[in-house]
């Protein structure tokens, strides 16, 4: 397999993340059951399915935000590189910096849309104001976000519209240039336009980054995904390219999911 | 349609609130005009600015202004950084359970102790168990473990009040526990806690019982931490149920409700400033 890199050159892929035997608990309930599954860099990854299917919670487990939830438990493996990430030796921050994440609502901090970007990077230690400048321009210009905001970097990020502010959390995340980008349906509050706008930066961006996304519908899966993960009740039913899941599943309760009959 | 009956119920229920808010602003305003109309017309500059003669029949009340505001300087140093860490421990760095069960149960207590018995505890253990005598610490030390569960309640309240999200931000873009509560959390809690400290500061200057019993009542102009005084509070009191001067003591109560109205004032003007900035 191969992906096309930023001066347009193919780049092999590789196995970015290895989900092996994952089991997870909240309390009593399952969430996800049983999972294997492979995810390539350079790829948007879609893991789509209808709601308490275990898509937030497998996303939350890959850079172990799941962590904050009371009374959870795992079983089975899940190597970011080829290493364990819930080994005992993992930073936990280190690896929360290398896999992103993007949630469903705008989050802005109340603070200016300078400081929101570079809250990551201070807290990793940066503190010269020439570099975080850089920091600052380079993840908003990837966030497709810079030409509106130029002007006006240090005035409250609350007073941005909501597509702005999603891809301000985007520029956010890009800050701390991570490696793997999960995003939990990132455009469910969003008009179309922004949500295009999100969709156009995100296939820009794969060129740099591993993406995982949970669409917030089939068609913007098929849109943007190279591969896709059909999710139900907590197990992984199917998982194809995005062609062959979108328009000849093999499963029928994908098909009956991709075509509406239930969902 | 409002059937009659419903109708007046309105009425009822409208006449009703009315004159409980009305009620309670009249009683407020009974008081300050009582405390007002008597004190104020004679309260001069120089009241402020003087040291009371004979008894305070004469003079000013300098000592007392400078002693209460170093009491509750105190107070608050103490009692504030203690109860914003216990109300982050308890939201931040442990789950509900014993302890946390624990810490409340005693500060609840600690809230429903009357003053006087906390004038009692410090007059027996910082005043003469510690030694620190009649002194602006041992009266500063006892006010601070009366504010502390004021402190500790508002700071959790304000705590609990930030929505989970930004903490999941905090976190996810890399944050340690400690980065996210200073950066993050404490910023956003900042005007609750805030609250907190202005009432806490009201309560510093209108206590009276337990400071008769562990900061004294001495005239003298404060030139240490450890020098007794007399609070604007206890002066008040003194000279109303001593007969030595109703007319001071009237210029002192107007002179306290002038002195919280003005770091009320303050307070608020400081905090609007804060929010508006961060948004």
């Amino acid at each position: 397999m191969f992906a096309i890199g930023v001066e347009g050159e193919l780049m092999p892929q590789q196995d970015k993340i290895i989900i092996q035997d994952f089991n997870f608990h909240y309390s009593v309930l399952l969430a996800l059951h049983n999972i294997h599954l492979t995810i390539k860099s350079n790829e948007i990854f879609s893991i789509f399915g209808p709601s308490m299917s275990g898509k937030t919670t497998l996303l939350k487990s890959l850079n172990r935000l799941t962590d904050l939830i009371f009374r959870v438990r795992h079983t089975g493996a899940i190597f970011l590189d080829g290493k364990d990430i819930y080994d005992p030796e993992v930073d936990v921050t280190q690896l929360r910096r290398r896999v992103g994440m993007v949630f469903d609502l705008p989050t802005p901090l109340r603070m200016s849309i300078f400081d929101n970007v570079a809250y990551g990077p201070r807290l990793g230690g940066i503190k010269e104001k020439k570099r975080l400048t850089e920091i600052v321009e380079k993840a908003l210009r990837s966030a497709v976000l810079w030409e509106e905001v130029k002007d006006r970097l240090h005035t409250s990020a609350l007073r941005l519209s909501g597509g702005q502010q999603q891809r301000l959390c985007i520029a956010r995340v890009l800050a701390l240039e991570p490696e793997v980008l999960l995003l939990d349906e990132p455009c469910s509050g969003l008009d179309p336009i922004s949500t295009l706008k999100i969709e156009e930066s995100l296939i820009e961006l794969k060129k740099e980054y591993t993406i995982v996304i949970v669409p917030h519908n089939v068609q913007q899966a098929s849109r943007i995904s190279d591969r896709a993960g059909f999710f139900l009740s907590g197990e992984l039913v199917e998982v194809g390219t995005a062609y062959q899941v979108f328009t000849k599943p093999k499963d029928k309760r994908t098909e009956d999911y991709v075509t509406g009959k239930f969902g | 349609m409002a059937t009659p009956a419903r109708y007046l119920t309105q009425k009822i229920a409208k006449a009703l609130v009315w004159s409980a808010a009305l009620s309670t602003i009249a009683v407020m305003v009974l008081i300050l005009f009582k405390v007002l109309s008597e004190g104020l017309p004679s309260l001069g500059l120089r009241f402020f600015f003087d040291s009371p003669k004979e008894m305070g029949r004469e003079g000013g009340i300098l000592p007392m202004i400078l002693g209460t505001a170093a009491l509750t300087a105190v107070a608050l140093s103490v009692a504030t950084p203690l109860g914003i860490g216990t109300a982050i421990f308890l939201r931040e760095y442990t789950r509900e359970g014993r302890i946390s069960r624990m810490i409340r149960f005693g500060t609840d207590c600690l809230a429903g102790v009357p003053s006087i018995i906390f004038g009692l505890f410090g007059f027996v253990f910082f005043v003469i168990y510690l030694k620190m005598g009649w002194s602006i610490l041992s009266g500063g030390l006892t006010l601070a473990a009366m504010i502390l569960p004021t402190i500790i309640s508002t700071s959790e309240e304000a705590i609990k009040a930030i929505p989970e999200k930004y903490r999941e931000v905090s976190y996810s873009l890399g944050g340690t526990k400690w980065q996210t509560v200073i950066h993050t959390i404490l910023p956003s809690a900042l005007p609750g806690i805030f609250t907190g400290i202005i009432l806490s500061i009201g309560r510093s200057i209108g206590e009276t019982a337990a400071l008769v019993l562990t900061a004294g009542s001495s005239l003298l102009m404060p030139t240490s931490l450890s020098s007794p005084i007399r609070t604007m509070s206890v002066h008040f009191y003194i000279l109303a149920t001593e007969g030595i001067s109703m007319k001071m003591a009237y210029e002192t109560g107007a002179a306290l409700i002038l002195l919280v109205l003005f770091v009320n004032t303050i307070a608020n003007w400081l905090l609007n400033r804060y929010v508006r900035h961060r948004s």
